[in-house]
């Protein structure tokens, strides 16, 4: 069989800085590390319980470190683009319906937001009740 | 072939995993890594804290929890690598991506499984 061989513009790594909308969208993608570094920070953080009392102070004292803040701040930012854009993109990925009516996209996501509200609300009181 | 099969299953994780960085990440996030360190709320006790992680149904949701974050993380950087970056190197960043990400899962469900 010939190989066909076409010929593709080669893009520029860096095509996706010029542009506001294609710089939102790539930092929207780098999300995913952060929340990469967010689970193995938790998991760190749930070994350190694991292993008794001691080590779960000196654990939160470490976390106390700016660099380990500095990084976590970072993470929570993207952390906050990721939950905005997913929240708006759930009405063009999914079609909610009520009966024969199409539930309006605002509801949509207004009902994504009331669910981080209570989960959010009902971990709070479970860690420090 | 397989990798036709299994493809769907991958997209479906993300999206899980994608549900569940929008509506429970953030409020893990916030506690333990700025809430708790920084002192915003009184640390809660160790005891406390080792029953309600050491729960049958904690494990067993946050086990769920890790393996959707870590599949929804690794496929999404995996595409960000491709399409974003400009780095064409298919199957060693799929490889390095859903390895980490096994790799994780492990380590999730040893460490969930240890507490209590």
């Amino acid at each position: 069989m010939t190989e066909v061989r076409v010929y593709r513009r080669p893009i520029p790594t860096w095509w996706w800085v010029r542009k506001r909308t294609y710089f939102v969208f790539v930092m929207r993608e780098l999300s995913s590390l952060f929340v990469g570094w967010l689970v193995v920070y938790l998991l760190m953080f749930l070994w350190a319980v694991g292993r008794g009392e001691d080590a779960y102070a000196d654990f939160l004292d470490g976390a106390d470190s700016p660099w380990v803040v500095a990084l976590n701040v970072v993470a929570l930012l993207f952390l906050a683009l990721h939950v905005v854009t997913w929240f708006n993109l759930t009405p063009q990925a999914m079609d909610v319906r009520m009966g024969s009516r199409r539930v309006p996209a605002a509801a949509v996501i207004a009902s994504q937001y009331a669910a981080l509200v209570v989960v959010s609300a009902f971990v709070f009181w479970l860690v420090t009740r | 072939m397989t990798r036709r099969r299994i493809e769907p299953l991958v997209w479906l994780m993300f999206s899980g995993g994608g549900v569940v960085a929008a509506v429970l990440l953030p409020v893990l996030a916030v506690l333990f890594a700025l809430a708790l360190p920084l002192g915003w709320v009184s640390r809660p006790d160790h005891g406390h804290l080792v029953a309600v992680l050491g729960n049958p149904l904690t494990q067993l949701v946050l086990t769920g929890v890790f393996v959707l974050l870590l599949v929804h993380s690794a496929h999404r950087f995996r595409y960000t690598l491709y399409d974003g970056l400009q780095v064409k190197l298919k199957r060693t960043t799929a490889a390095l991506c859903y390895g980490a990400a096994a790799l994780g899962a492990v380590a999730a469900v040893v460490i969930v499984w240890s507490i209590g």
